[in-house]
């Protein structure tokens, strides 16, 4: 049997087996501190509500979104039937809203999504490389990243024209520098910490440490950076519906709804404030809920 | 006290290489090893250089500690990397057991890593906080192409060596254990290669000292079980002393004296051992030093002194000292030191006449 040399070890009981002992893996720990976490939880909830209703939106929206009615236009809310009043051409609000949320998660989501594959494709090379593959993919970045986003956005889908796919298109193309980028200094800083060292010196090859190494400590950082651009990402969606550049009418989005109803917002100024804010609470709520996976994960900076 | 359970070490000497070049080949031999760092800004074709190691020999005997000391920014921590070949030596040649690394005929950089193996001073930041202790000590085995259970097996017996019981120890995390536990994992993960040399760059210092006797010790038994040979890096002169057979000391990138233990520190012939010696705290109230043996830092290692490298901070320089470089003279039994005030016929006014 073992006998404990060192003051400093667990004591194994000599007589019996020795028990196994398994320690809780990162991501328990991660859950762990979410939980004690009440402001993330809320709006955690708050999001998947969100999400579920948008997805089950045909089953749960109580009219037909595209239904126009001449006679029953800007309803306030309450009015027997239309639970959140009418728009501008009498179309049910509520169920706008409900299907809105479809298109307008949809454009948070994608572009972050493919833009975090690429962006964090790259900038995890460059900094894994060095040398010049960094300053090649690097400054290449720095020429996008000179452009103000939402600018850059506009630019994009001005140039190719109207439509979800431009519009996905040109978000995409916005994030991918700037994920790049924190994909690049994360890597940088995991690469030069002496286990990337330690590893390097038992010879093993460049790949090996990067899958076992590298990309376990980089993912959990470039994953919370990334879904806080998610509500980036549905802002400049809208904006991009409301000057006329994304979704086109008579397609239900929460931008291109803002942007009509913004006409009637004297004569029912309630109804034209309801999609600003679903924009503003879900877009509040992946804010306070990457903010709070930040600090469960104890990503610095 | 042994730290080593008999069949783990059993199992440890079955995997040791077979020793290629008899008992009196030198383990390592090391001539003219030089690293320049560019610095960047500057003007291209004429960037300043960091003078890291100039030109460093030295020889690691098979089975002997070699201890390296001097100052902060004395080039050890690098001379370290370069024998890891971490860093890409910019001259020098590195010898294995025999045989020339990275050369013609010789072996490659992959082998010299698999033989040779270093443990960082640093504990916490050495290990992987995403992995457990022992998909982190898998991780050299497997990357050498060991099958999972075999890897499995060394991991779990580097573990038994240095008194960690793997059934613990095994799936818990870097974060879990205290700094001397975690040291000794790093231990285990160099072991885990089946290395015929350490090099152990501080590894001792970031401990307390309760917990750096038990490692140093540990050390201790590990060597004599597994036949290892170790280079020891460390700026506590009393720990070298204990745990060296040579001591090599470097300043500015050069090794000004190396020879065996007692010899060094009985009888330093180099004016900055002799300091570095006597700068260590006494333990006896009538020997309270007064004055400073040495003052100030160590010159720029970008635009080092001319002639003798120590020759700014030296009681004894003279006009020699700064014209020529003091060569690294033998005096008895492996003791050499680089000083023109030693080395007889240099033209310094201390050094003995020529006959």
């Amino acid at each position: 049997m073992v006998s404990q040399p060192y003051d400093d070890g667990v004591a194994v009981d000599p007589a019996g087996a020795p028990p196994v002992v398994r320690s809780r893996n990162f991501w328990q720990d991660v859950a762990r501190r979410l939980s004690r976490d009440p402001v993330t939880l809320v709006c955690l909830t708050i999001l998947v509500l969100i999400l579920v209703i948008a997805l089950l939106a045909p089953f749960i929206a109580p009219a037909d979104p595209f239904k126009t009615s001449m006679v029953n236009r800007l309803k306030p809310p309450g009015t027997p039937g239309y639970l959140l009043g009418t728009d501008e051409l009498g179309r049910d609000l509520l169920s706008r809203l409900i299907y809105g949320g479809r298109l307008s998660l949809f454009m948070g989501f994608t572009p972050v999504l493919v833009a975090t594959l690429i962006g964090g494709g790259l900038g995890i090379l460059a900094g894994f490389a060095g040398g010049w593959v960094n300053t090649a993919i690097m400054r290449t970045m720095d020429v996008f990243y000179a452009f103000p986003s939402v600018l850059l956005a506009v630019a994009i889908s001005g140039a190719l024209g109207g439509g979800v796919f431009n519009g996905l298109l040109s978000l995409t193309l916005v994030f991918i520098p700037s994920i790049a980028r924190v994909s690049e200094s994360v890597t940088i800083q995991v690469r030069t910490q002496d286990f990337v060292e330690a590893a390097r010196a038992t010879g093993a090859y460049p790949y090996q440490i990067l899958v076992s190494h590298v990309l376990k400590n980089v993912t959990g950082p470039i994953f919370v950076y990334a879904s806080s651009l998610i509500s980036v990402s549905i802002v400049i969606a809208s904006g991009l519906s409301f000057l006329g550049l994304g979704v086109s009418p008579p397609q239900a989005e929460w931008g291109l709804m803002l942007s009509n109803l913004r006409q009637s917002v004297y004569v029912a100024p309630i109804n034209s404030i309801l999609p600003g804010v679903m924009i503003f609470v879900t877009s509040l709520c992946f804010n306070l809920t990457s903010d709070g996976f930040r600090s469960a994960m104890n990503v610095k900076g | 006290m042994l730290g080593v359970m008999p069949q783990a070490r059993e199992e440890a000497l079955r995997q040791k290489p077979a020793d290629v070049g008899g008992p009196r080949q030198p383990m390592l031999i090391v001539d003219d090893l030089v690293k320049h760092f560019k610095l960047t800004g500057g003007a291209p074709g004429n960037r300043p250089v960091v003078r890291a190691v100039d030109g460093v020999s030295f020889v690691v005997q098979k089975g002997e500690t070699l201890g390296i000391v001097g100052e902060s920014g004395c080039g050890k921590s690098t001379t370290a990397r370069l024998l890891m070949q971490l860093v890409k030596p910019d001259a020098g040649v590195i010898v294995l057991d025999g045989e020339a690394v990275d050369a013609p005929h010789g072996i490659t950089i992959r082998q010299l890593q698999r033989a040779v193996q270093m443990v960082f001073q640093d504990s916490y930041a050495s290990l992987n906080p995403r992995m457990t202790l022992e998909d982190t000590i898998i991780f050299g085995p497997r990357a050498a192409g060991k099958p999972r259970v075999e890897a499995r097996n060394a991991a779990h017996s580097a573990l038994r060596m240095v008194g960690l019981a793997p059934e613990l120890f095994a799936r818990r995390y870097p974060h879990e254990l205290s700094g001397g536990q975690r040291q000794r994992v790093n231990i285990a993960r160099a072991l885990a290669m089946s290395p015929r040399v350490l090099i152990l760059d501080e590894a001792v210092s970031a401990l307390d000292k309760s917990v750096e006797a038990q490692v140093l010790n540990l050390l201790q038994d590990l060597k004599e079980s597994l036949e290892l040979t170790y280079v020891f890096i460390s700026h506590d002169l009393n720990v070298v002393r204990y745990i060296s057979d040579r001591v090599m000391v470097m300043y500015l990138g050069k090794v000004v004296e190396v020879g065996p233990v007692a010899s060094i520190y009985e009888s330093a012939r180099h004016p900055y051992t002799q300091a570095l010696l006597s700068s260590r705290p006494s333990m006896d109230p009538k020997q309270r030093r007064t004055e400073l043996p040495l003052s100030g830092d160590p010159p720029s290692p970008i635009s080092p002194p001319s002639g003798c490298r120590f020759r700014t901070r030296c009681a004894l320089a003279e006009a020699v000292c700064a014209e020529r470089e003091p060569p690294l003279a033998d005096f008895e039994s492996g003791h050499m030191a680089a000083c023109h005030a030693v080395i007889p016929g240099s033209g310094h006014s201390l050094a003995a006449k020529p006959s």
